[in-house]
Formats: structure tokens, sequence, C-alpha cells
């Protein structure tokens, strides 16, 4: 089963219309609730008014006052509230300030806007630099929710003696998810004589998050609070931590209300107020000795964070560990800060901060290569890590690792030398197209990094059915990359049973055990282990029992199932995370394991610039990666083009806005993310090398094709173009031709 | 759904004549509505408040396209598709079937409407340039008669037009191109489909005996409404092929746009492109 | 307030009739009074095409049309292109290929190449991805939703 392109077990509900999303499911006596949120980066709550015309006693209405437990979100740090109380501060434009909930839909529309806030502004910082400069301390330390620094060697002792030192100083911005279903959540609570029970059904990336939130927001144990996740339309790191404030917004709503509550975001709601990819400013300075070997790297890694910590430390702890990328260098430092400014926080976003730092090494590797008269991808194959080299944290690489290999094979799937000789020939002359081609070359980190996964310690499960079948346990949810699926497989290749006789049950609190969050390329590899190993317990558990016998037919299979289940109940099998032997992390110096493996890749883009209007066009792209075992090519492949189309997006179209730390371009007409015309088919292959951690050898790929697109685009405009300060993404048009000029002079 | 929809009205007339009543019993009471792709945009983000609405949709005298000897005619209420499905639009206008293919997708192209496209009045429409480069003219009605306005009159400033609020836009009438004819049409938007322009240009040129003798140069997006580019045509027209001043037209052309900074682009990029474009469109006429 | 409409129209080959306010959006008419629920809303501005539907042989964007529009009109929704249990060749495609992901995208989508392989039998892939630029797909990067289209077609059709 591991292997073969299984097809997606829940794509026949999907194609038929039938597959039920938050939206969809409704109650009797539902109330719609709405938001209403601040208008200003900063200030003072002072008061809140009701307008006139509103018929404000048919409303549920929810202020900080209300909040029966605490009212700040459960999170690594605990700085953020459910709402503002009013006294209280303002810290982002977006803040939710009170709740509504009413039947009539429009009417409660109409409430929305006649609610008055009265804040006393503050003056407030709104970017990265003017948090550095603290003209306003506004959060974390001084301004700083993390810093760290990653230390090897000592860079200040090659800079007298390299051959070369080239600097440089790269920026990307805010990314929004645009996911194509917006947020939401449904939330019932029936009131009990001693406690509450608090049910909440939505479009999510972590029931155990949210669970946690609502647990700290109404002060109950967790037997109280359940979670269900709902069919969900793309998430991307999008519904990872922001649905803890939806889902106990709804809650709080449902709580007063004593019905259930729909509380579902429209477009532009979403965009202006989750959270967004955080933008983030690197500079780079390299010293290489004369033949183009990396002697020293000190890298600043700065992340904007918005107004709050939510997971920026964590997401500011990827970014630092792979900036230094796939290179072998002795002497790196460097040193990584997330700072807070006035807008609505940033947040997770497939990548996790290793986009924003890979796009300037990589995009910085270029830079240098055109200093030192090399071809991108020779200077990069001089550097590249080998068996037995160390990273930046110490971690020494113990896999088998051919990157020249796989830079190889996508050089020679683009056809890059050919391609670079021929455009060359054709952009010398004056014809307005003018082409390229680039490379990057990267890893991403399985799992969480460091310790994450010790402290977590998931568990998943597998049980035994009444009807034979047998179940997969897991929080782990659905989001269209296809865990479904992947899981099935993994159960069903371990327990040598067809597919169908595999189920996977829904992610709901009551029913799954905690297998920590669907984030981190994780759910492969870590929790797709655990359910492989509960499945061989399972076996075992069924051969101790004396219901089965080695070899099996799946017909015997069900029947020892079913034999078990009649005599014993329900059989569960659950296995726990722990933490392999050989792996060693020091979360206070940056030092050891960050990964228990990487997955590697090497893309390449084609691109043509029309220097008629600067508009650039992917005309070919190549996405060649090493995930260790794939366990469902046609999963997996779709994971990569999707990821793929993100990045880019992100390269090239998707900026964000702002205007007094508000997101200005929040409909999707004005925030441009790529069409079926925008984009070439993608060209995506596998280099296969099992890797002993992942179930049958798979690691992790959610993430890795978010880090490549960006850089190999700007790498290509660069050998379009000539040797420009293409230094921020997106490259817009716009960009594009104030970078042709600063060239020009 | 940010609209007030119980708040709304709609009255939906099946003749011209019922619906011109309605607008001179109440002038300004009832808004016009075809399509909705405009409409229904701003009134479902909140933008247009809860109204009353007149639903033009199933008045079959606002529909069709016609032609004759000299003239294409189209009903106001005719749909982008429409105009992409007729093979005497493609075969006399083909900047007005780019225009129609450019704008939104398929799905906008089904519904959205010529009269909308003009009377929304929007800087950054599509179909206008082309309109504007083939000289067309506007038909109006309304109870107290019917008038012909030429199109490049009818656009008077941001979203100011000289229609009057008892008026419809009736049709629109573009003189079939005679001879020898240069057609140019670039819409640069914000992504390949789906997309709203950054700045488009539209030009028509008839050239008789190596000469130029008539030009027009429509553009959108560069000014509060779309406009005809007067200077350069001036630079340009009864000018030989083969001495085409690109340069000093290019410089005059800079003189007829005042473009804006907004979420999608820059002054100065609208400025430096539009420039190409035109001169790119000149070397296109050259070699005509 | 207005009063609200008697709508009748015909979904999927079925006559149905309301009660709905003129202006309330054909999105809304069918999932909350239609119970409809395969027709999506991703962004009630036209632009993404996840309540694309098929209104009197074209396809629209159901956010935008007032239900008073859609007066008489006969509609196919997602829910009208299986025969029973029976996948649609469309939905055979995409359910084979992967082209549905977090499947959100997927009702408006296959209801645009099913217009799509009407007008245009055997598309190439530039005429797929043009029949397929006002739905935005953000899980796919539409590989295998182009893929799906092509299979589709090659497949024969009914
Ligand atoms: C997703 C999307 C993409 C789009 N892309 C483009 C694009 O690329 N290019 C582009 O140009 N436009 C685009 N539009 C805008 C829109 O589709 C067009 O402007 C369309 O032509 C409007 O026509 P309509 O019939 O839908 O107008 P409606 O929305 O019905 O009306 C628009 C305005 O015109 C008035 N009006 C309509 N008909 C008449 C009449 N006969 N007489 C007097 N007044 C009248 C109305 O009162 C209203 O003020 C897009 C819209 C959407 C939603
Ligand atoms: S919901 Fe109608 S186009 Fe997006
Ligand atoms: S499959 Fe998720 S948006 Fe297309």
């Amino acid at each position: 089963m591991i292997g073969i392109p299984a097809i997606r077990k829940e794509g026949r509900a999907k194609v038929l219309g039938r597959a039920r999303y938050t939206d969809d499911k409704t109650f009797r006596c539902l109330l719609y609730g709405a938001t209403v949120r601040s208008t200003v980066p900063r200030g003072i709550l002072k008061a809140i008014r009701f307008g006139e015309g509103i018929p404000w006693k048919e409303f549920t209405i929810v202020t900080a006052q209300d909040i029966p437990g605490e009212n700040r979100v459960a999170a690594i740090v605990k700085d953020q509230p459910f709402l503002v109380e009013v006294g209280g501060m303002i810290n982002h434009a977006e803040e939710p300030v009170l709740l509504l909930a009413h039947p009539d839909r429009y009417l409660l529309e109409k409430a929305r806007r006649a609610v008055i806030l009265e804040v006393e502004e503050l003056p407030a910082i709104l970017d990265i630099q003017s948090s550095l400069d603290r003209a306003q301390i506004i959060g974390g330390n001084e301004n700083i929710f993390k810093e760290l620094r990653i230390e090897k060697g000592d860079p200040a002792s090659v800079w007298a003696r390299a051959a070369h030192i080239i600097e440089g100083a790269y920026r990307t911005g805010a990314q929004e998810h645009l996911y194509i279903e917006p947020n939401g959540m449904l939330a019932i609570v029936a009131h009990g004589d001693h406690e509450d029970q608090v049910t909440v059904c939505g479009s999510l990336q972590c029931p155990y998050y949210i669970q946690k939130a609502l647990m700290n927001l109404f002060g109950l144990p967790a037997d109280k609070v359940r979670i269900v996740q709902m069919e969900t339309g793309g998430a991307f790191g999008g519904k990872e931590d922001y649905p803890s404030l939806i889902a106990g917004h709804a809650a709080l709503l449902a709580w007063k209300s004593g019905k259930p509550v729909k509380l579902i975001y429209d477009r532009e709601e979403d965009m202006a107020a989750t959270t967004k990819r955080h933008p983030s400013r690197t500079r780079m300075k390299t010293a290489f000795d004369e033949a183009g070997h990396l002697l020293a790297l000190d890298i600043d890694f700065i992340l904007d964070a918005g107004a709050y910590a939510t997971l920026s430390s964590v997401v500011l702890s990827r970014g630092a560990i792979h900036a230094a990328g796939v290179y072998r260098c002795s002497n790196t430092h460097i040193h990584a800060r997330a700072v807070a400014t006035n807008t609505p926080p940033s947040g997770a976003f497939r990548g996790f901060g290793a986009p924003q730092s890979l796009f300037a090494l990589e995009r910085h590797l270029d830079v240098c290569a055109a200093q030192l008269g090399l071809d991108p991808a020779e200077l990069r194959r001089k550097n590249f890590l080998k068996i037995g080299d160390t990273m930046a944290t110490g971690q020494v690489i113990q896999e088998k690792l051919d990157l020249a290999g796989l830079m190889d094979r996508t050089l020679q799937e683009i056809g890059y030398t050919e391609k670079r000789r021929s455009f060359a020939v054709i952009n010398a002359t004056d014809e307005p197209i003018k082409r390229g081609v680039g490379i990057s070359v990267f890893m991403h980190g399985c799992g969480f990094t460091g310790s994450g996964e010790t402290y977590l310690a998931s568990v998943a499960g597998i049980e035994g059915l009444a009807d034979g079948r047998v179940a997969v346990l897991a929080a782990s949810t659905e989001i269209g990359q296809g865990k479904d699926t992947v899981f099935s497989q993994i159960a069903s290749e371990a327990l040598n049973i067809p597919m169908e006789l595999v189920e996977v049950a829904q992610a709901d609190t009551k029913v799954v055990p905690d297998s920590g969050p669907t984030v981190a390329s994780r759910s492969t590899m870590v929790v797709g282990r655990l359910v492989e190993d509960a499945a061989y317990a399972f076996k075992q558990a069924l051969i101790q029992q004396g219901f089965l016998e080695e070899p099996y037919t799946p017909e015997l299979f069900r029947e020892a199932v079913r034999r078990s289940h009649a005599r014993f109940g329900t059989v569960k099998c659950y296995t726990q995370y722990h933490k392999p032997p050989h792996i060693e992390w020091d979360d206070q110096t940056y030092r050891g394991d960050a990964y228990p493996t990487f997955s590697w890749g090497c893309y390449a883009a084609e691109v043509a610039v029309d220097t008629v209007t600067f508009e650039v066009k992917v005309e070919d792209f190549v996405a060649i990666q090493e995930v260790g075992r794939v366990i469902n090519p046609v999963l997996a492949a779709g994971q990569i083009e999707g990821g793929v189309a993100q990045g880019i997006g992100w390269a090239l179209w998707e900026s964000v806005e702002w205007k007094g730390g508000r997101m200005v371009n929040n409909q999707m007409t004005n925030y441009i993310i790529p069409t079926s015309v925008d984009l070439p088919r993608i060209r995506v292959a596998f280099l296969e090398n099992p890797h002993p951690a992942g179930p049958g050898g798979a690691k992790g790929l959610g993430e890795l094709p978010m880090d490549g697109p960006a850089p190999a685009v700007l790498n290509a405009l660069q050998n379009a173009l000539g040797n420009l300060r293409l230094d921020e993404v997106p490259m817009t048009p716009e960009r594009l031709l104030e970078c042709m000029e600063v060239a020009c002079g | 759904m940010r609209g007030y929809v119980p708040g709304c009205e709609v009255k939906v007339p099946v003749t011209l004549a019922e619906a011109l009543d309605v607008l001179a019993a109440e002038p300004g009471g009832w808004r016009p509505m075809a399509g909705g792709t405009d409409l229904m945009v701003l009134f479902n983000a909140g933008r247009m408040p809860a109204g009353r609405f007149l639903d033009l949709s199933r008045i079959e005298e606002l529909r069709g396209i016609w032609e004759d000897e000299t003239t294409l005619r189209f009903g106001a209420l005719t749909t982008f598709s429409e105009m992409r499905d007729c093979p005497s639009v493609h075969r006399h206008l083909p900047n007005l079937v780019k225009s129609a293919r450019a704008t939104g997708a398929l799905a906008i192209q089904n519904r959205g409407t010529l009269g909308g496209n003009i009377a929304n009045a929007s800087p950054a429409a599509d179909t206008p340039p082309s309109l504007l480069a083939y000289g067309a003219e506007l038909e109006l009605v309304s109870l107290r008669g019917r008038r012909t306005v030429a199109y490049d009159a009818f656009h008077q400033g941001y979203k100011q037009m000289d229609l009057a609020v008892d008026e419809l836009v009736a049709g629109i009438r573009v003189p079939k191109p005679q001879g020898l004819g240069f057609h140019f049409y670039r819409k640069v938007g914000t992504r390949q489909a789906q997309a709203i322009s950054k700045l488009c240009l539209a030009a028509y040129a008839r050239i008789e005996g190596g000469l130029i003798a008539e030009f027009r140069v429509g553009l959108g997006s560069l000014a509060p409404a779309p406009v005809r580019a007067r200077r350069a045509e001036a630079m340009i027209l009864g000018k030989p092929l083969t001495a085409l001043q690109v340069t000093a037209a290019r410089e005059a052309l800079m003189a007829d746009i005042c473009p804006i900074d907004d979420i999608r682009s820059t002054v100065h990029y609208r400025r430096v492109v539009t420039a190409n474009v035109f001169q790119q469109m000149l070397e296109e006429l050259a070699h005509a | 307030m207005a009063e609200k409409i008697r709508l009748q129209l015909t979904v999927n080959g079925e006559p149905r009739s309301v009660e709905v306010f003129p202006m309330a959006r054909l999105v809304d008419v069918l999932r909350e009074e239609l119970k409809l629920t395969g027709t999506k809303e991703g962004c009630g501005e036209g632009e993404c095409g996840a309540c694309t539907v098929r209104l009197d042989g074209r396809i629209v964007n159901s956010c935008l049309i007032p239900a008073i529009q859609a007066q008489g009109s006969e509609l196919l929704t997602v829910e009208g292109l299986a025969e029973q249990e029976h996948l649609h060749p469309l939905q055979q495609a995409f359910h084979h290929h992967n082209g549905a992901q977090c499947g959100f995208c997927t009702p408006g989508m296959l209801i645009a190449a099913e217009d799509l392989l009407r007008r245009c039998p055997n598309p190439d892939e530039g005429q797929i991805r043009e029949g397929l630029s006002g739905n935005l797909c953000r899980c796919t990067g539409y590989v295998k939703i182009v893929d799906a289209v092509k299979a589709a077609a090659e497949g024969g059709r009914a």
C-alpha cells in the first residue's frame, strides 16, 4: 500500500459536493455571530456605545466582562486577549472588542456597524525599523518577543583573511494564506448543574490547541470542551492559531445566548483580521576564499511578529535554523529576533520562517556567484553539505546525502546549461522579452523544531471496529493534503490488509487522542510513524489474544477483529512519541539536532520578462526533491504543485498593502494569487531515499515546496536581466521597474 | 454579505417605456441594474446602501447586436460573451473582442454588459478604451426623448457622465472601420485573467496612401475616467507611416494622462509602461 | 422592508419554489433555502468562482446574482452532475487524478469544466486553463485539475 497512488479517501464526497464544511451545517434556532473590531492600531479603549436604530434588546452581546475564565488566548505566551476590555490596550487595528449574535444575519451586520468605540489613540509602531528604534515600547521585552543566536566557529576571525566579503540585505513581505474557504466556527454550549459542556465544530488545523484555549477561557476541564473538525477548505498554517480566537468567540456567544451560534468570516474580514506570513528582513555577510569556498556566514534575521507573541518564537527558531541552508561553513553566526508591531499578529504559514531566511540565502548566493565570476550552480556545488558535515547548530549529517546529484537532475530536467547559453544570445538583442533560468537548493526540517516533539509527546492509535474494520485514531486533520488517505495506506501496509478495511476517525477531541497539531510537515513522518507502530501493536494484540495467526488473508483479519470485538468490546492500541536516543537538543544554546531529519529540494524556474511592461511569466518550473519514501506519489505531487504555486505567487504578485496598520487590499480582486493562466505546468519528481524515522521510510513534504520557488524565480530574473539588486519579494512589476532603473543609474 | 437585503426593492420592467416611466416619475429614486457585476460587488461588501433597483435585464429592446453598411450597434445589455461570440465584431472591431476577452473571466463575461461597463464609469473599465479608439457614440434615452452623444464627450470626470438621472444608456454605435485599418489593444492587468487594469491602451488608425488618415487612442486607468490621448494623437495624425515622431508623441502622451498611486499600481509605473506600450504600438503601426 | 417574492426556478431538473427577498443572493438561496450546500462561497465578490453555477446555459457567479434575476431560470449546480450515485465523467476524473484537494473550489471548478467541455469538447491545455481562469484554487497549482479535465475530455463524453 505504501508507494501506490491510492485514491483520496474523502474525494468522492468532495466531487459530489456532499463534503460538509462548517458553513454547510445548520441548526434550528441558530444565531449568527459577528465581531466588532477596533479600527485604530494602538490606543486605550475608553467606552463602547450602542448607536441608534437597532433593537439591541434582541441581540446577544458579549464583552470582555462576560468572560467566565481567563481573557487570554492560551498559547506559548498568554498575551493576547479574546476581547479587549474597557480601559484596556488596543494593540492592532483588527483587535476584537465586542461580539454580537442574532438570528437575522442582515440585521446583525447593520448592528455591527452601529457599535461605536471610543478610543484614545496612541502612537503606533508599524514596521520592523520603528520597532527596533523603540520610539514606543509596545510589547515583548523592549519590543522583542524572541531573540536567539546560533553560533558555530568565529566569523570575525575570517573577515581579515577572506579573498571576498560580500554583503546583502533582503526583505520579504506579508503573505495571505487565501485558503478558499474562509475561517468559521459553530458552537453549542449545554448549561449543566455544575459545569457547562462546550462543543465547537469548525474549519481548523489543530483541535487540541483550541481545546486548551477554550478550557482556559471558560475555566473548564478537558472533558467539558469538545472540538470537532469539519471538512476544511484549505489552511496552510492559517487555521493553526487564529481559530482559537474564533472558536472562543463563537463559544462565548453560544454560552451567553444558550443557542447554537455560527460565526463565519467573510473574505474581507478573514483577510484583514487573521494571521499572515511574517514579513522579514535579513542581512547577510559572507566570506569566500579565492576558489569560492564559503568561509564565514554572518546573518541577522528579523521577523515582524505583529502585536502579540502567538507562534512567533517558534517561527523564528525554524527560520534561523534554516538560514544557513544546505552549505558547509565552519564559521556561522545567526542572530535572530522577532519584533513587535501594531499590526495583526503574524502566524504560521507553510514553511514557518524558513521561506523567509532561505530566500535571503539562496538569493544572496546568486549575487555572490556573479561577483565571484562563477556559475550559481557551480558555487553551490563547491559548498554543499555532505555526510559527516555539521550544520550551523552542530547537527551532524548522518544520512546519505547527494545534493550535487539532486541539483544535476534538476539542471538537466530544465535544460539549465543550454538555456543559459541560448538566452544570453537572445537577451543581448533588442528583443523586448528577456529570458532566464535560476535555481535554488534548500532543505526543510521534518517535525517540530528542537525538543518540540519531545514536549508534545504525541499519541495515536488503532481501534478495532465491530464490523471487523479498523479505525485510525489521530488528531491530525485532513486539510486537503491527503492525510486520511496516507494514514490508511500506512495502517493497511502495517496490517497487511486492503485500504477499504481502514477507516480514519474524524478529528474530534472526544474520539481521538492528542497527536499534536497538523503543522511542521510532521503528520506523515511523526504521527504516521505512531500510526504504523500502533498498527503493529494492534496486530500483535490480535495474535496474542489468539484471534489471528500469520500469514492471514484480509478475511481472516476481519474475522479476528470481529471476534476480538465481540469478546472484549472495543480494543484500542495507542503509541506515544518518544525521543530517539541519538537525538540531542539544547533549547538555551540552540545546539544539537534541530530536526530528526530533513527533506531536500532543488528547484529551477525559467522566466520571461516583458521589458515593455515588466511583467514576469514563469514559463517552466521543475521541482525535484528527496523526501524519503513517497507514500502516495499522486498526493505528494499535488502537495508540491500547490506549494510551488503559492511560492511563485509570493515571489511575484502577493503583496499585502498596509495603511495605518490595516490591510487595505483585503479583497480577492486586489490581493493577487495566481489563476490557472498565470502558472506553467509545474513539473515534479521525487528522488527516494527511505529514512528510518518515518513510516515506511517517509519524511515530511508539506512545507518544503514553499521554500524554493521565490529564490529560484528571482535568480532566474537576475539571469534574464543582469545583475540587479533583486532583493525583495514580491517582485511586482512596479518593483522590478524600480530595480531596473536603479541599475541603470 | 454586508448589504441590507431586506431593505431593497426591485422593479422589473419588461419594456423600455415602462423603465423610463419609473425613472421619470422618481428621478434618482431607482438605480438601474443590468448584469449586476459591479452593483452586486458593492452591495455585498456593504459599500452601497440598501435601496431601490430597476432591473433592466428583461428589457428585450436593450439586447442584441445589429449591423448595417457603416455601423455596428450594440444594445446596452450586450454581454462580453455576446461580443466575443459575434463574427461581425471579430471582423470589424477586433479591439472590442480583445477587451471583452480581457474582462474578468468567463462567468463575468457571461453576465457583465457593455452598457454597465460604460455607465459604471470606472476609469479602469476595459471596453471604453476600445470604444474611444473606434469613435463610438452612445444612444441615451429618457421619456424626454432620445439623444446621441459622442462617447469621447460622455465621461466628464471621476464618475461624472453626461447622463441625466432619468436617462438610460440604450445602445452603443460603433462606425465600422473602412479601408486599411490598424488595430491595437493592450491591457496591463494585475495578472493574466480575472484582473483589473493597471493601465489599458487601445488604438485605431486608418492608413491611406502611406499616411495616417485617422488615428485615435483610448486609455484606461490613467485618468479619472477613460480618456482619449488627444495630444499624442495630434502628433501622429496626418503623418507618413515612414516618419512617425515616436519620441515627441510619447512626450505628448505624458501630458494626456494623470495617473494616480493606488493599491494596484503606482504613478511612476503607469507612466513608464504607458509610454512603452504606446511606443510598441507605434512601432507596430510603422510596420503595418 | 421590501416584500419577499415567490421565486420559481428549475434546479438540476426539478422545479423549485421559494419565498425570498428580491435582492437575496442566488448563492444564499441555493444554500440556505434549497439546502443545496454543494455550491460554495469563497469571496462574495465574483472573484474566486467557488459559487459558479450554470444559469440558462451559461456559467455565472451565484454570489453576484440577485434572486429576482434568477426568476424562471434553469440552474445546474454540482449536485446535478451525478446521476444518482453514478459520477459524471468529470467527477470521476477529478476523483481519480486528485483534482480535489481541500475540495472547496471543486464544485465551482466542476461546473466551469463541464461548461468548457460542452463548448469545446477537445480542449488543449491552454484552452482548459483559460476556461478555468475564473476559478481560483489555492491547493493544487492547477496541474491535477487540468489533467482531470483532459482525461474527462479524452474519455469521451456522453
Ligand atoms: C470578478 C470581476 C471581474 C471584473 N473584471 C473586469 C475587467 O477585467 N474589466 C472591466 O472593465 N470590468 C470588470 N469587472 C466589472 C464589471 O463586470 C463590468 O464593469 C461590467 O461591464 C458591468 O456591467 P453590468 O451589466 O454587470 O453592470 P451593473 O453592475 O448592472 O451596473 C453597473 C453600473 O452601471 C449602471 N447601468 C448599467 N446599465 C445601465 C444602462 N443601460 N443605463 C444606465 N446605467 C446603467 C448601473 O446603475 C450601475 O451604476 C469585473 C467585475 C467582477 C465582479
Ligand atoms: S463566492 Fe462568488 S465568486 Fe467567490
Ligand atoms: S482544492 Fe483547495 S482550493 Fe482547490
